[in-house]
């Protein structure tokens, strides 16, 4: 932030002091944007040096098949929560995705997929109307369909889980492309899509600029309605990706009780990997770094015969540190 | 956008009590009038609709045991939604309100064993320390409530786990015992727990509108900014309301167990979206300022009764129940989204 | 970290301890990157009226705050009446009788005006509880003293903004202060209200209370302070009577250059010559009717002209521009640019048309703070520097070197965050944003409000420069020299309507005062719109 030179003498400039290299290390917006990394490569490391089996091949697919569906979910999430908004409603979508898949599974599986998938997408529609259109919050909009979508998956299923004996859909879960599991493919492609999205596509940085000034948007002419449904149909879509993906390697479709609290998961994937909740910012390597470091840090206590309160208790310190780092700071 | 036209300033006659700011016919107060009271007794007036329609349809619906029924159940979120209000008019939002009411029933079941005092207390000491965690990240920390309180619900279901054995064990309060009796006694057939969260909310209405402490609320609810400059103990408040919110999870959990004798690790469960929908429901605004004590107690009503009259129905399966709910959700804010505008714009 | 420079000080300033209500001893703030406050001092008198006085980014708004307790100092101290004070919070200001009105209203909108008074310290009955009936009474009786007759139940909301600067002008003087401290309180009232806040402040001096006044408006200044002080760059330039002073030292010492340096002797910088406009219109706007707000308004721009629009506040002028560029839903009503009349009015429709605006309220409407000067620049444009979908850096970065360079927007680099630069760069900013896109019809809704005097100076020539170039410019300003001096023709609104139109040499202070005078308003009604409403 020096102030460079200007040929005219300086008029309104105020004085400042150039920041020092060091400094940044001391800088909380530093630790905010690649704190997310050095846990990563803290948990890793400990693993290496105190952890037996950890630094496996094997340990690694498993870890990265199971944080997978998270990763997909917190991509449409991280999005939605740049726009300054949250979506309460992906665990249920996932839900209502799984319970389509058996109903339609007769016609072939690319139209069960479609099905699932358009479900999703409604779910999407139907949340970002009523955040863009209706102007409701985005709390209240998509808790309406927290509550509701897994009701509705419950009443499609009839309260039944269902088993998959599609060899196709079960291969989606099971198989393997080079070594690696297909989910995680899937995964990583996704990340590189969505960060593609953020970046470098005109509707990406619309979103960004939507989350940063919503009145500004629109008086730059920017289609601000149509962005808030994209964003929140998107999210939707990837919710039902997940739902599908996780019920292919359940083996089974379970409306009632998959998909619980993933809306909590992803939400912490997303500020832990440095996307502020007020909008304006999208960090899209740092979500999958973030869905990276809960689910690493769970195998890590696991390996090391600490219970599941440990785990839990763990990673509510590590969410209040991520937005210790991100608050807005006054100066006094 | 919000250019409001000026008022004279010079001595000007101005009758006082002029209805609203912008200059609009008769007619038009009227309607804004209506929508205003719409907005703020709606809730009630569909609540009397449903109980009454019901009461025709369902014969025993209207029976003095289902009131009683809905009623019990309704008192354990309602004490967690007062809570809720207060936290939700200051523009915040308490996300851990249903692991922490799971923590306080498991704590008041351990508890029972050494007495009523213990078992209400360490519940309440407990919960309430959360709750001031929770305040003091938030006030002191400047940190999102959102991102605060969804830390907290996973460390306080972290915390219950701890204590159970991961579940596995369950505290069961002493036969007879006198915390057991504040669950389970009555009053002409109306449970404790009912009048106990009566006695609360009649306190709460008190503490909103007539201290100043609730006029604080209000204040940092509408507009944090104005609240610190006119010198108003910002933090204090949040730290209090949480507080606050923290206490009443605690109990209505303690009381929850005192009913079921035992302290149960997988109850509320998603109770704080049950919460929200309640006070959002009775009217209160989601981004602080603006809400009512009375609203929550309807709103909260309002969801018991549906899940009675789905229960009534008996042949429908009772996944029903969430999709009314959710369904009714969105139909009472799209609703007061309109009145509100229609407000706005005349 | 002062370097001991030459700090002219008036002698009077010296010795004014002894009377001094509240004073600053060598105070210094930083803030990391700036030094916000250098080894200030500066001195009060009980019952003087004091102009505070700066560029933007000279200290002022830190110096309000650390008076006020927002900011604790990082050097120096404080004292009231002799004594040391530390303050840890505004409210500990507040209660040794420091209070402070700002320039945005800062109360609670959705509160009753009786509450909003009282916040924080309502009367109680017997039981603690607030009594209701005493606060109403009380607040009835104070605001009588500032002549506004309102109902203290009202909603807050739901008033003018004067009145709501009343409202926060009783709350501030009823907390037996010593020292009422004013933030630019005058930039969002009408003549009229200013003079009411000015009588109040003839009163505090006859009490014996100080005032601090902050201001950009010279008139203001030299009709009601005794004494100025100057700040530039955070460091103290000079204490003394304002009497004595002549504006042009003044703003010299404002700006830093010398007398020779400051551009003519006008008070804005707009050229004396008006521009040759073309013989048609190039936008014209036929009956926009917008319930209440605004009534069967038609105008129409010119290549190559500026055309002025004014008014008091309230009469619809920003409405009017909002509609002119399709963000304000009208009930009837159309817009035609070059011939052709738009199907939608939306932002985007007249964006595509030619028509741009440069909204009012910078910081809620125009900026995006957490982006780039670059991706700020780029906004409305993107659509047309990307390939299917995807942005383009290298043209991008084009446009934003060239209007970097034309405006001369000061940032340390196209990647720096908006929200860090001053005011007037952030209007550069987006004075370049809608230039980018090459628009035909420009409007301006106060392009000049609350950026510093060298910016000011800089958009007033660019707007001028922008007609010659054939551009129709729509400009907005409550500041009646701008727009006489700016426009070479304006239309008067009152009330959501057309009142008149100057043009020619008509276009004078005399004159348009005339116009806004013949329609001022009965001092009964309180509605100027339903004047106009035919019903």
């Amino acid at each position: 932030m020096t102030q460079t030179a200007v040929a005219p003498p300086a008029k309104g400039g105020t004085p400042r002091k150039p920041v020092s290299p060091l400094a940044r290390l001391r800088d909380p917006a530093w630790y905010q944007r690649y704190g997310v990394y050095v846990a990563v490569a803290v948990v890793l490391l400990f693993n290496a040096l105190f952890t037996e089996h950890f630094m496996t091949a094997d340990n690694f697919r498993t870890q990265l098949v199971q944080v997978a569906p998270i990763v997909i979910v917190a991509l449409g999430m991280a999005l939605v929560i740049g726009t300054e908004g949250v979506d309460l409603s992906v665990g249920s979508t996932m839900a209502l995705a799984a319970a389509f898949l058996p109903l339609y599974l007769g016609y072939g599986l690319i139209p069960a997929l479609l099905v699932a998938l358009l479900a999703g997408a409604v779910v999407g529609a139907v949340n970002g109307a009523l955040v863009s259109l209706v102007g409701l919050q985005p709390i209240v909009a998509t808790l309406a369909l927290f509550v509701g979508g897994r009701g509705l998956a419950l009443v499609m299923a009839d309260g039944q889980l269902k088993q998959i004996v599609n060899p196709d859909l079960l291969s989606l879960g099971t198989g393997s492309f080079l070594g690696v599991p297909l989910v995680v493919w899937i995964a990583g492609v996704l990340a590189v899509a969505v960060a593609f999205l953020v970046q470098r596509t005109t509707f990406g940085r619309q979103v960004v600029a939507v989350g940063g000034n919503r009145s500004a948007a629109a008086l730059a002419g920017l289609p601000v309605k149509r962005i808030l449904i994209g964003v929140y149909v998107i999210c939707g879509v990837l919710a039902a990706l997940a739902g599908i993906l996780a019920t292919a390697r359940l083996t089974a479709s379970d409306p009632s009780s998959l998909g619980t609290l993933m809306e909590l998961s992803a939400i912490t994937a997303v500020v832990v990997g440095g996307t502020p909740l007020n909008g304006g910012s999208v960090r899209v390597l740092g979500t999958v770094a973030g869905a990276l470091l809960m689910q690493l840090l769970r195998a890590t206590l696991v390996k090391h015969d600490l219970p599941d309160s440990t785990a839990q208790i763990a990673q509510a310190a590590i969410i209040i540190a991520a937005v210790y780092v991100a608050r807005e700071r006054r100066s006094r | 956008m919000n250019e409001t036209k000026p008022l004279p300033t010079a001595p000007a006659p101005v009758p006082p009590a002029a209805p609203a700011a912008r200059p609009a016919g008769a007619e038009q107060t009227g309607r804004q009038r209506a929508a205003e009271l719409l907005q703020r007794q709606g809730v009630l007036a569909v609540l009397l609709a449903v109980v009454i329609a019901a009461s025709f349809i369902y014969p025993t619906f209207a029976s003095l045991d289902n009131a009683r029924g809905v009623t019990i159940q309704a008192s354990f979120l309602a004490v967690v939604a007062l809570g809720m209000t207060m936290v939700i008019i200051t523009g915040g939002i308490d996300l851990s309100v249903g692991s922490v009411f799971a923590l306080g029933g498991v704590l008041a079941a351990w508890a029972s064993q050494y007495g009523f005092l213990a078992a209400l207390l360490l519940p309440l000491v407990v919960c309430g320390g959360i709750g001031l965690l929770n305040g003091f990240l938030i006030a002191r920390g400047n940190m999102a409530p959102f991102i605060v309180t969804l830390a907290t619900l996973l460390g306080a279901r972290g915390l219950l786990l701890a204590l159970t054995d991961e579940g596995a064990t369950t505290y069961l309060v002493p036969k007879d015992s006198a915390f057991g009796e504040l669950g389970q006694g009555s009053v002409w057939g109306f449970g404790y727990p009912i009048i106990i969260a009566l006695v609360l909310f009649g306190a709460g209405g008190l503490v909103l509108q007539r201290t100043s402490f609730g006029q604080t609320l209000f204040a940092v609810g509408g507009s944090s900014d104005a609240a610190t400059l006119m010198g108003l103990p910002v933090a204090r408040t949040k730290i209090l309301v949480y507080t606050l919110s923290g206490l009443l999870a605690g109990l209505a959990g303690a009381l929850n167990a005192a009913r079921l004798s035992s302290g149960v690790t997988i109850v509320g469960v998603g109770m704080e979206l049950d919460a929200i929908a309640a006070v959002v429901i009775g009217g209160t605004l989601l981004v602080g300022g603006a809400g009512s004590i009375s609203g929550t107690l309807w709103g909260v009503l309002l969801l018991a009764v549906i899940q009675n009259l789905i229960n009534q129905i008996g042949s429908l399966n009772s996944s029903y129940q969430s999709v009314v709910s959710g369904g009714f959700l969105i139909v009472v804010v799209v609703a007061q989204r309109y009145l509100a505008r229609s407000r706005r714009s005349t | 970290m002062a370097p001991p420079e030459a700090v002219p000080q008036a002698p009077e300033a010296a010795v004014s301890t002894a009377s001094a209500v509240l004073e600053a001893r060598s105070v210094s703030k930083r803030f990391p990157g700036v030094v916000a406050l250098d080894d200030v001092g500066f001195s009060l008198r009980a019952g003087e009226t004091h102009a505070l006085v700066g560029e933007n980014g000279a200290g002022k708004s830190t110096l309000i705050k650390v008076l006020t307790g927002v900011y604790r100092p990082d050097g120096g101290e404080l004292r009231m009446s002799g004594e040391p004070v530390r303050f840890a919070r505004p409210f500990e200001a507040q209660q040794v009788g420091i209070s402070t009105i700002y320039q945005e209203v800062n109360l609670v909108p959705l509160m009753s005006v009786a509450r909003n008074i009282f916040l924080g310290r309502e009367p109680r009955n017997r039981l603690g509880l607030i009594d209701f009936t005493r606060m109403h009474r009380e607040t009835g009786e104070l605001l009588d003293g500032f002549g506004v007759r309102v109902d203290p139940r009202r909603p807050l909301h739901t008033l003018g903004v004067g009145t709501q600067q009343m409202v926060a002008l009783a709350r501030a003087v009823s907390v037996n202060a010593q020292v009422v401290i004013m933030d630019e309180p005058t930039s969002s009232l009408e003549p009229r209200e200013v003079e009411t806040l000015f009588r109040v402040i003839e009163r505090l001096r006859g009490q014996g209370i100080a005032v601090l006044y902050v201001s950009h408006r010279m008139d203001e200044l030299y009709r009601i302070c005794d004494r100025v002080t100057v700040l530039r760059d955070g460091r103290h330039i000079h204490t003394g009577d304002l009497a004595g002073l002549d504006r042009m030292q003044l703003v010299s010492m404002m700006l830093g250059r010398d007398l020779s340096e400051v551009r003519r002797s006008g008070v804005t910088n707009f050229a004396a010559e008006g521009h040759e406009a073309a013989r048609t219109p190039v936008l014209t706007a036929t009956g926009l009717s917008s319930r209440l707000q605004l009534h069967d308004i038609s105008v129409s721009l010119y290549a190559g002209e500026v055309l002025g629009l004014g008014g008091l506040l309230g009469s619809g002028r920003s409405e009017t521009a909002k509609a002119l560029s399709g963000a304000l839903p009208l009930d009837a009503g159309e817009l035609t640019v070059d011939g052709t009349t738009l199907k939608r009015l939306t932002p985007a429709a007249a964006i595509r048309a030619g028509i741009s605006l440069l909204p009012e309220d910078r910081k809620a409407e125009g900026i995006v703070p957490g982006l780039s000067v670059r991706e700020n620049i780029v906004l409305a444009a993107m659509p047309r520097l990307s390939r299917a979908g995807v942005v383009s850096r290298a043209k991008q970065d084009r446009i934003v070197d060239i209007f970097m360079k034309r405006l001369r927007i000061k940032a340390s680099s196209p990647e720096q965050k908006v929200g860090e630069l001053s005011g007037g760069n952030q209007q550069k900013v987006l004075l370049a944003r809608w230039l980018c896109l090459e628009p035909k019809v420009l409007l301006l809704d106060e392009p000049t409000r609350g950026i510093d005097v060298g910016a000011k100076a800089e958009v007033q020539s660019l707007i001028d420069d922008l007609a010659r170039e054939g551009l129709a410019v729509l400009l907005i300003s409550s500041d009646i020299e701008e727009l006489i001096e700016g426009a070479d023709r304006i239309v008067v609104l009152r009330g959501g309507a057309v009142a008149g139109e100057l043009s020619g040499d008509d276009v004078a202070e005399d004159r348009l005062l005339a116009v806004l005078a013949d329609h001022a308003p009965e001092p009964v009604d309180r509605a100027p719109a339903a004047q106009e409403d035919p019903r």
